[in-house]
């Protein structure tokens, strides 16, 4: 029943991009369309609520689509549910955000027929049960986010990031593609239920899930992989900016999944160690790159890169400890990775919302043209300080839990028997805890430069609040933030179906737990409670305030800046966003991306000023995109004369291929 | 009636570390005087410092916000709570499972946040340069305090500090490589997180090298009182976390009765005097360091962390 619940508010978000495609240049089309978005992502949000809360079975159904002796099937288990809330939490989100957002919108008719369509793709994603079903929907959701980043397409950078992520995603899908085919067998059995019940011998498994790490680690951003993703998501109007970094991201972690735990069972525990490997790269590179940015949305996009590794990280160690049957370890790093995905989604949506507040307020995404805007968007600003605690995984708010959480799974490593993993897991802890302090540092700078010190240009001094749909949305996802940093045992609770299921075994029960803290294994060993540290804070806080301002003095009088009896009234003064990197970049910067600091000082008496240049270097694109673009175009060029022959030629080509193609179907036989 | 008493003994703890915070910073002032042959502010200046401060107006810059307001009641709060959470005289208070030592280095991560937060607030440069060499100190020692915690986790078998100190209470841990690596990484974090000599010196106000200072140098009146109050408590922390882990001695459990609590008492008043003996020692000793030396000394502290971690990983199941 689910199921087919979750395909007619599909259908409905189908109506809306026809509605966008007809009614897309006139006014009305806006509401109309966000509207419908609006409605059917909540309903399918509570269908999937209710999916994953009530109903442990799975509920399945199938359409006469696709292949005429196949069919589409679709089916809803606890995983699929568990994925269906975070889409269509986001896509609810965005929607209602859009509503007011999209007033701002100069090219409506770009966006509306797409918008519905991606939130379609997404939600068929999750729902396939089948690979004909899965790569058409996968698809689906790739070319309608491709035709929304190409949305403001007169800029020209958009048009860079849209080709790139076009060529990035046909490369995923393609690997998609292999992996299913592999998965499928000669028989080419589509069904997930046949591939689940399927022994694989291990150099398919290896190829299985070398494609699946390629396929959907291209479209989740693994670092090397990543590089569309800064360029892309940015690119987009930024509801679909928090869409893509949020959710659509986490719709690849769902298919890594899917096809790893679910489908292709159990994996040799080497494999488990790519994984953490490429999971604790990618976290660290993901927010040192973040660090050196100074374009807003841009960095939140590098950021969406490290809590993909993170997430990785809690996906490798559940494969490690699967690999040696500690099941109850293996549902405690399961538990953590689907954690963060959640609030990953929760806080990214939440700072791309604050962006696209910013960037309507004033235009700009550029942080060095910020500033002080908290006295003007004072509503967005608490918002997006709530988003950037959360995300730098701080207590009390949310993020900070399935950090914890991977610090405990990560803990219960030692016993692991392998060489190995004994090595490669304290060194991914070392990266973890190293990328959350820069993350930190981070978002420090984001909310510092963009929203504190002194306007940094005529646009951010006279920027006015957004509208109320915006706020909304910001401040309902703010208190999701603290909600799940709270109550964090509601979400773990609620996440063990889902876990039992790929695992077959769960966290203990924690809404079970005095006071309401969570205890993944035992009380002696760890524990911790958010609600009570949130209870301390506040109450301290008050109590210290309130005896301050009774019993001592409240006098407060304003007074220009002191800066140690120097102060300079000009913005420019102010630490930029480049400044405020500067030693981070010193200390990191200059190995992982060789960064070079050249001062030109000019000779005395010449009164040109002095300038800083800063040479950094992506070594990723340099080393690995760059040769093997270039390969192309060579081979391109090689192949080129192809294109001028003579019809003879072509006639006798054709031919040669044809008897060719014959010798090897021939001799393979 | 139990929980009365046990709400009562955690209460005492709150209170206990708030009153003590500032005689140890107090103290340890002191004895540096000593050490380079000045007579020094009496041991209780800081309480006097704080009543003045408390007394005068706030003078607010003009364009301060309401997060420079909030900013220092935040701070405060985070650290008193963090400093209740370690166990000082007894371990296994009532709320002493509310956050594992991993959860109190996090608390101490927010407090820094919002503190770097506070410093860029008014645009000053100054405020700028301090936020800037904060988070760059903390990118290294937060990593570095979560690879001690890892060591520490591992030997016990638990984040749990009352677990912790019980543990190497209770049984025979004897000496071992990976607790000394880390004992040491501890010390030098210590010394960061409390914007010590040679990371950063507690004593100026111009000088370029400075961070903390150059953070909360708008603040004024009751604000820069509690702030001074919350870094009082922040060495008080991290003194008391040193013992706690590494000479839990004296250390007596939530249900010994009041001698039991004063002999845990006295215990923790000792290890405080010999801490702040020390710190104030190695200050006199040592020099400065220029602020791009300090990675590389925070880099020793997280080379040990992940050493200590990684003789525990490999030597476990041999």
């Amino acid at each position: 029943m689910p199921a087919e619940l979750i395909l007619w508010c599909v259908a409905g978000l189908l109506v809306a991009a026809a509605v966008g495609v007809a009614m897309a240049r006139r006014a009305v089309a806006r509401p109309v369309v966000y509207g419908i978005c609006l409605v059917a992502s909540l309903a399918a949000l509570l269908v999937a609520v209710g999916a994953l809360l009530a109903s442990p079975k799975a509920s399945a159904a199938s359409l006469p689509l696709g292949l005429p002796w196949l069919g589409a099937h679709f089916r809803i288990d606890a995983l699929a549910a568990f994925f269906l809330v975070v889409v269509n939490l986001g896509a609810a989100a965005a929607s209602l955000y859009a509503l007011g957002y999209g007033r701002h919108e100069h090219a409506p008719h770009r966006v509306l027929p797409f918008f519905p369509v991606f939130l379609a793709g997404m939600n068929l994603v999750v729902l396939a049960d089948d690979a004909f079903t899965f790569l058409l929907s996968w698809e689906f959701m790739s070319l309608s986010s491709w035709a929304l980043v190409m949305a403001h397409h007169r800029v020209a950078d958009n048009v860079r990031a849209a080709y790139v992520y076009l060529v990035m995603a046909s490369f995923g899908t393609l690997c998609l593609l292999l992996a299913f085919a592999l998965l499928a067998g000669v028989d080419g059995a589509y069904g997930f239920e046949a591939m689940r019940n399927h022994r694989f011998g291990p150099t398919s498994a290896a190829l299985i899930l070398t494609f699946a790490l390629l396929g959907a680690g291209s479209k989740a951003g693994i670092v090397p992989l990543h590089v569309w993703l800064p360029l892309a998501h940015p690119a987009a109007p930024s509801h679909v900016s928090a869409l893509m970094s949020g959710v659509m991201t986490k719709v690849a972690v769902y298919g890594f999944i899917r096809i790893v735990l679910d489908l292709l069972g159990t994996p040799e525990w080497g494999w488990s160690m790519v994984v953490l490997a490429l999971g604790g790269i990618t976290s660290l590179m993901g927010v040192l790159y973040a660090l050196m940015q100074h374009d807003l949305k841009r960095l939140l996009a590098y950021h969406t890169v490290e809590n993909i590794g993170i997430i990785f990280i809690g996906l490798g160690l559940t494969m490690a400890f699967q690999a040696y049957q500690v099941t109850w370890a293996a549902a405690l790093a399961l538990t953590a990775a689907l954690f963060h995905v959640l609030n990953h989604s929760l806080f990214k949506s939440l700072l791309f919302f604050g962006s696209g507040a910013v960037l309507t307020a004033t235009g700009e995404r550029d942080m060095e043209h910020l500033g002080g805007l908290i006295h003007r968007m004072p509503y967005t600003a608490f918002t997006f300080l709530v988003g950037c605690v959360a995300i730098s995984a701080l207590p009390p708010l949310n993020g900070f839990v399935s950090e914890w959480l991977t610090f405990q799974a990560i803990l219960q490593s030692p016993d692991l028997p392998p060489w190995g993993l004994k090595i490669i897991i304290p060194a991914v802890g070392a990266m973890l805890a190293l990328s959350a302090a820069l993350a930190a540092a981070c978002f420090v700078k984001a909310f510092g430069v963009t929203f504190l010190g002194r306007p940094r240009s005529p646009a951010a001094a006279q920027a006015s609040e957004v509208d109320r749909f915006s706020l909304v949305t910001m401040f309902a996802f703010a208190a999701l933030c603290l909600l799940a940093g709270i109550l964090p045992g509601a979400v773990i609770d609620s996440l063990a179906p889902v876990v039992g299921g790929l695992v077959g075994d769960r966290m203990p029960v924690q809404l079970a737990v005095p006071w309401l803290s969570i205890v993944p294994i035992a009380e002696a060993r760890s524990s911790y409670n958010g609600l009570l540290i949130f209870v301390f804070i506040t109450l301290s806080a008050s109590l210290a305030v309130y005896a301050i301002h009774r019993f001592a003095s409240r006098a407060l009088r304003r007074a220009p800046p002191w800066d140690c009896g120097f102060p300079d009234p000009r913005p420019i003064t102010q630490y930029t966003a480049g400044s405020f990197a500067q030693p981070i970049r010193r200390v990191f910067g200059t190995s992982v991306f060789l960064a070079r600091e050249h001062v030109d000082m000019p000779p005395p008496g010449d009164r040109r000023p002095a300038r800083l240049e800063v040479q950094m270097r992506d070594l990723i694109w340099e080393g690995i995109y760059v040769p093997v673009a270039g390969a192309v175009d060579a081979t391109a060029g090689r192949l080129n004369i192809l294109q001028f022959q003579t019809i003879r030629r072509y006639l006798s080509l054709v031919v040669a291929a044809l008897v060719a193609l014959l010798l090897v179907l021939a001799i393979w036989l | 009636m139990a929980l009365i008493h046990d709400l009562a003994v955690q209460g005492g703890q709150l209170l206990l570390v708030l009153l003590m915070a500032p005689l140890l910073t107090g103290f340890v002032r002191k004895v540096k005087a000593r050490l380079l042959r000045r007579q020094g502010a009496p041991i209780i200046q800081p309480y006097r410092d704080l009543a003045r401060l408390l007394q005068k107006d706030v003078v607010l810059a003009d364009n301060a916000s309401w997060l420079f307001r909030v900013a220092p009641y935040l701070i405060f709060a985070a650290t008193w709570v963090a400093a209740a959470l370690v166990p000082t005289f007894a371990t296994n208070l009532l709320y002493s499972w509310t956050a594992d030592l991993i959860a109190i280095a996090a608390l101490l991560g927010s407090v820094r946040f919002f503190m770097a937060l506070a410093g860029l607030d008014v645009g000053t440069s100054f405020g700028g340069i301090g936020s800037s060499r904060e988070m760059m100190i903390a990118s290294l020692a937060e990593p570095a305090i979560l690879m001690i915690v890892f060591t520490v986790a591992l030997v016990a078998k638990s984040t749990q500090l009352s677990t912790i100190s019980d543990f190497i209470l209770s049984t025979h841990v004897g000496l071992r490589i990976s607790l000394g690596l880390v004992l040491v990484g501890l010390i030098i974090v210590a010394i960061a997180e409390n914007a010590r000599i040679p990371v950063d010196n507690p004593a100026t106000h111009l000088e370029l090298t400075m961070v903390h200072e150059a953070m909360i140098l708008e603040y004024s009146g009751r604000h820069l009182a509690v702030i001074e109050l919350a870094a009082s408590l922040k060495l008080l922390l991290f003194v008391s976390l040193i013992a706690c882990l590494f000479a839990p001695w004296g250390l007596v459990r939530a249900d010994a009765g009041l001698a039991g609590y004063f002999v845990g008492a006295v215990a923790w008043l000792g290890k405080l005097a010999v801490g702040g003996v020390l710190l104030a020692l190695f200050e006199t000793v040592i020099a400065k360091m220029r602020v791009f030396r300090v990675p590389i000394f925070l880099g020793a502290s997280l080379m040990l962390g992940l050493l200590g971690t990684l003789l525990l990983f490999v030597t476990r199941g041999l």
